[in-house]
Order: structure tokens, then C-alpha cells, then sequence
């Protein structure tokens, strides 16, 4: 093995103490940033109204909550027990079926805005400034403001049901999904459109046989993500009167009804699992499949 | 330019007799696709239109509420505070805290447990499988759901929209911080091991200093989107400008729900100007 040359003394206090002069400049920064954030952290707690001993007090509450909500399971009479637990599961069924297809509507019709929208927002195909900046600015209205917020009006206007939730999903949704699109619309390769273009091919043509083909499948594995935010959105349009198993839910907490509180909690842990899994899946795939091409 | 092209387009078509014959392929009719495109795409608009049944979509109501939308966008205006700007400014400011707090909480109690669930931390899958599931309980019960819950505990008010916000970013994040150590540079951590580091001392220099800022990131990132969820959490009682929100739609003060509306869209943006900054700096940072 090579013996090591030690540096010469004066060289080695030289390198030494310019380690040393960086490490305390980065620790200085670090003291700094962490005060910044006491400071910042200090305010947080007096604006939320922190009180740790309510917390430390009530903490067995908690627990004590849900040990009630778990529900009584004997294993000699598990068939009467679970049917007692789940007493009202064809109803809670046709609420989560409703639940899963407000998320499908309001994916699909936020889907299809956020298409059309993305093109328009997209700096490599509109030219028209005024036009792209109306379009960029519609789509984070959309989804600055909560869908639920969206459901609180909705619910005046149309009155209560689950049209409104879905109206209110779609409207979040071609937000969020607009702005996905259109960045995806941006990162294309240009030269499809070019050719085109330069045969001729009017905006429509061109959108369509250059930018479809090679966005279509990005497409598809965002609105499926989008889908399965949705499930969640869904699960809670309930609270404001806007349809869904939510609104169940809310009456079984706010009246202390334990047993279906745990009940309806895991069924819709269970399809959100589930949904998760299945999306998981399909986007895999057609992102895989886009890369083997 | 003009002329040229057009005349590219009409010699193709004219010549398009000749270009069927020379290219067969091109001009085959791909049946089998087309019709697997079509069966997808009724699967799809089938499904919709049982949904719109099912959910009592009907166009009189949607024309009738759309009336009614117009005629509160014309309330609305102009955007008004009705000499409560001081109060919705403090609800502000109690929707920031709740959102910083709970972020913060949420990413100091998944730091650790993320390394648990990343596989080139913990050699055990089940250890890690349990973990994970844990998190994943966790992340699909939405805050509006722990809010409820967390009110039994503590009590209406914004603390329980801070824990409620804690408790379902905890899951979120878990999933993340583990995803980033997982994906992070192996050999700086074999570097640690070979020189006789033991596996604490790999997770310390090894793995943190190159996940800190992906961590840091993703929580700049979180508290962003915090704000938002921050904002509606009042809607069930935790706190926060929502509570003035839910009142003002259901009393129909509809300019000050604008108002209102306006304050909450200038602060999200506000908000993701300056983390937008923080983060780039933070990864560029990572970068150099």
C-alpha cells in the first residue's frame, strides 16, 4: 500500500481552518433558519390557540375513543356481533356506491374541462397571450378554491344531493387537472407539430394527430390519480349536504354512535385501499406501456 | 410559405390514387383497434350516463341553479369586508398557524417512522410491511374526518384543526420520507459502513444528509397545499377563516363571502410564491 504524504504543516492549518470558518458559517445559517422558525412556530401556537395541557389531559380521551369505536367481537358469537356492527350495511352500500360514482362523474366531467382547457393554457400552441394568461388564471380559481367550498355554494344554488357534489369535484378537478395537462402539453416534442404544420394542418389537426398521440397516456394516469383524490373529496361532500356516505358519517360522530363510526370508517378505508391499489395498477401499466413503445 | 405548403397538400392529393397503391399499410382501416376504441369509450360514457341517472342529475335544476349562481356572482360584487376585516384577518392568521403547525408536527413524527418503512433501512418486510400499512390507514381518513374526530378530544377550535392536520399528513408523509430515502444515493451509506460506521451512524451520515433537502422540499410543498385544506377545516368547527366561510354562504352574505374568497386566493398565492423560492433554493442548494 502507498504510504499517505502528509501536507506540509502550514498548508494543513490553512485547509483546516477554512473547514472549520465553513462548517460555523453553515452552522450559523442553521441557528438562524431554526430561530426564524421558533419565531414563526411561537406565533402558529398563540394563532391555533395550542394549549398542550388541554392536550396532555384529554390525551385519554382520545384513546378512550377509540377503544369505543372498536367494535364488540366475541369469537362464539362473531355472526351476531358482526351483523349487529354492520347493521345498516345495505345502506351504507348504496351510499359508498354513490360515493364512488359522484368520483367518477366529477373526474370525468373535470377531465374533460381540464382537456379542453390544457391546450389553450399551453405556451407552445396558443400564441395568443391574452388568451393563454384568461385560461391559466380560470384554471387556478378552479382549484385554489377547495371543492368544498365550491359544494357550500352549490348547495344553495342547486339545493342539496349529490349533483352538487359532483359538480363541485368537477369544478376542483379541472383545475388541478388543467394545470397537470397543459405542463404536459408544454414538454411535448415539437417536431410532430411542426411537420404538420407544415402541411398545412389547421390548430384542431394539428392538436390532434401531433400532440394527442404523444400526451394521451400521461393523460390518463393523472385523471386516474385525480380519480382516487376524488374517492377521498367524495367520502366528505356528506358534511355539507352535497350526497356521498359523508353525511352518514357525520351523524354517527357527532351523536356519539361508536360502533358505526368504526363501521363506516373501514369501509371507506377499505375502497380507498382498494381504488389505490387498482389505480396503482393501471397507471403502471400505461406508462409502462408507454415507455416500451 | 403559404403558397409552397398548400401546393405540398394538393400534389399529395392529387397523387392520392397512386399514394394508396404505394402505400397499402398506411391506408389500411385498423378495424380491431378502432372498434377497442370504441367499446372503451361507450364502457366509459355507459357508466357515465348510469351515474348521471343514478345521482338525479336533471337539466331543469342545473338550469335553474346556474339562474340562481348568476344572480349570487352579481351579490357578490363588490367584494365587501362589512367591518370585519380585522376578524377575518385574525381567522387568517389562526388558518396559517394551523397549516404550519400541523405540517411541522406531522413531518418531525413521520421523520423516524419513515425510516422504518424503507426497505434499505429495515431488512425485515414484515416490519415494513406493517409500517407501511399503518401509514396507509392513516393517510385514507381525510382531515375533515380527524377534525370531527380530534374535536371529541380537545375541544371545538383550531387546535383540533391543527391535529387533525397532523394526524393525515403524518400518513402522507411517511409514504414520502421513506420513497426519498429509498431512492437516495446508496454509496455515500456503504462509504459510512466500510469504514466501520455502525448502522446508526449510516443513517446519520449516510442518509440524512442527502435526503434533508428532498425532505425539506416536500414539506415546503405540503404547507402550501396545508393552507388550502387549513381553510375549510372550520367548516366542521376546527378553526380557521372556514368557520366564517360556512356562516357567511349558509346567511348568504354574499359580498363578504367574496371578500373572503379573494383574502384566502391571494394568501394561497402568496404563500406558494415564497415556498416556490424556498424550495428551489433548497434543491439547487442540493444541487451544487
Amino acid at each position: 500500500m502507498r504510504r499517505l504524504i502528509p501536507l506540509p504543516p502550514q498548508r494543513a492549518a490553512e485547509l483546516v481552518g477554512r473547514y472549520a470558518a465553513v462548517r460555523a458559517g453553515a452552522r450559523r445559517r442553521l441557528l438562524l433558519g431554526l430561530a426564524v422558525l421558533a419565531v414563526l412556530l411561537g406565533l402558529a401556537a398563540t394563532a391555533a390557540e395550542v394549549r398542550p395541557l388541554v392536550l396532555a389531559a384529554n390525551l385519554g380521551r382520545f384513546t378512550a375513543y377509540i377503544a369505543a369505536i372498536v367494535p364488540v367481537l366475541r369469537p362464539d358469537h362473531l355472526g351476531a356481533d358482526w351483523a349487529e356492527w354492520y347493521w345498516g350495511l345495505p345502506k351504507w352500500l348504496s351510499l359508498l356506491g354513490e360515493t364512488l360514482l359522484m368520483a367518477y362523474l366529477g373526474t370525468l366531467l373535470g377531465a374533460v374541462g381540464g382537456f379542453i382547457l390544457c391546450f389553450v393554457a399551453a405556451g407552445n400552441l396558443v400564441r395568443s397571450a391574452a388568451l393563454r394568461f384568461a385560461a391559466k388564471r380560470y384554471l387556478e380559481i378552479c382549484r385554489t378554491v377547495p371543492e368544498i367550498v365550491f359544494a357550500l355554494i352549490f348547495v344553495i344554488a342547486f339545493g342539496l344531493g349529490p349533483m352538487v357534489g359532483v359538480l363541485a369535484l368537477a369544478i376542483h378537478t379541472t383545475g388541478a387537472l388543467g394545470k397537470l395537462f397543459s405542463e404536459v402539453v408544454e414538454n411535448i416534442d415539437m417536431k410532430p407539430v411542426e411537420g404538420l404544420t407544415g402541411t398545412g394542418a389547421g390548430w384542431v389537426e394539428t392538436v390532434r394527430f401531433a400532440v394527442l398521440p404523444q400526451v394521451l397516456a400521461n393523460f390518463a394516469s393523472y385523471a386516474l390519480l385525480r380519480f382516487e383524490i376524488n374517492v377521498r373529496g367524495a367520502g366528505v361532500m356528506g358534511f355539507v349536504g352535497a350526497g356521498g356516505i359523508g353525511q352518514e358519517l357525520l351523524v354517527a360522530i357527532r351523536n356519539f354512535y361508536y360502533s358505526d363510526v368504526s363501521a363506516i370508517l373501514l369501509m371507506i378505508v377499505l375502497t380507498v385501499f382498494a381504488i389505490d391499489l387498482g389505480t396503482e395498477k393501471l397507471r403502471h401499466h400505461l406508462i409502462g406501456g408507454e415507455g416500451a413503445r | 410559405m403559404r403558397p409552397r405548403t398548400a401546393s405540398l397538400r394538393e400534389t399529395a392529393l392529387a397523387d392520392l390514387a397512386s399514394l394508396r397503391v404505394r402505400y397499402p399499410d398506411r391506408f389500411r382501416t385498423d378495424w380491431a383497434g378502432r372498434l377497442r376504441n370504441l367499446a372503451f369509450l361507450g364502457a366509459i360514457l355507459g357508466l357515465a350516463a348510469y351515474g348521471m341517472w343514478a345521482l338525479d342529475f336533471s337539466l331543469a335544476r342545473i338550469v335553474h341553479g346556474l339562474g340562481r349562481l348568476a344572480g349570487f356572482t352579481l351579490e357578490m360584487m363588490p367584494p365587501s369586508a362589512g367591518g370585519r376585516f380585522g376578524l377575518f384577518l385574525h381567522a387568517l392568521a389562526e388558518t396559517l398557524g394551523i397549516a404550519l403547525l400541523g405540517t411541522l408536527t406531522a413531518a418531525i413524527l413521520a421523520f423516524p417512522v419513515a425510516f422504518l418503512a424503507a426497505r434499505n433501512v429495515v431488512g425485515n418486510p414484515f416490519a415494513r410491511f406493517a409500517v407501511r400499512r399503518g401509514l396507509d390507514v392513516v393517510r385514507s381518513v381525510d382531515v375533515l374526518i380527524w377534525a370531527l374526530i380530534w374535536i371529541n378530544v380537545v375541544g371545538l377550535g383550531p387546535f383540533a384543526g391543527a391535529l387533525a392536520i397532523a394526524c393525515s399528513d403524518f400518513g402522507a408523509f411517511g409514504k414520502l420520507f421513506s420513497e426519498a430515502v429509498e431512492t437516495c444515493d446508496r454509496r455515500p451509506a456503504e462509504g459510512v459502513v466500510a469504514s466501520g460506521g455502525s448502522s446508526l451512524h449510516r443513517i446519520r451520515f449516510g442518509l440524512i444528509p442527502g435526503v434533508l433537502p428532498v425532505l425539506a422540499s416536500q414539506v415546503l410543498y405540503f404547507f402550501e397545499s396545508n393552507t388550502r385544506s387549513a381553510t375549510i377545516i372550520g367548516i366542521v368547527g376546527a378553526g380557521g377563516i372556514g368557520q366564517y366561510l360556512t356562516e357567511l354562504i349558509r346567511v348568504l352574505e354574499l359580498q363578504q363571502v367574496a371578500f373572503l374568497i379573494l383574502m384566502i386566493l391571494v394568501t394561497v398565492a402568496a404563500i406558494d410564491w415564497v415556498s416556490g423560492r424556498l424550495r428551489r433554493a433548497i434543491i439547487g442548494g442540493a444541487a451544487r
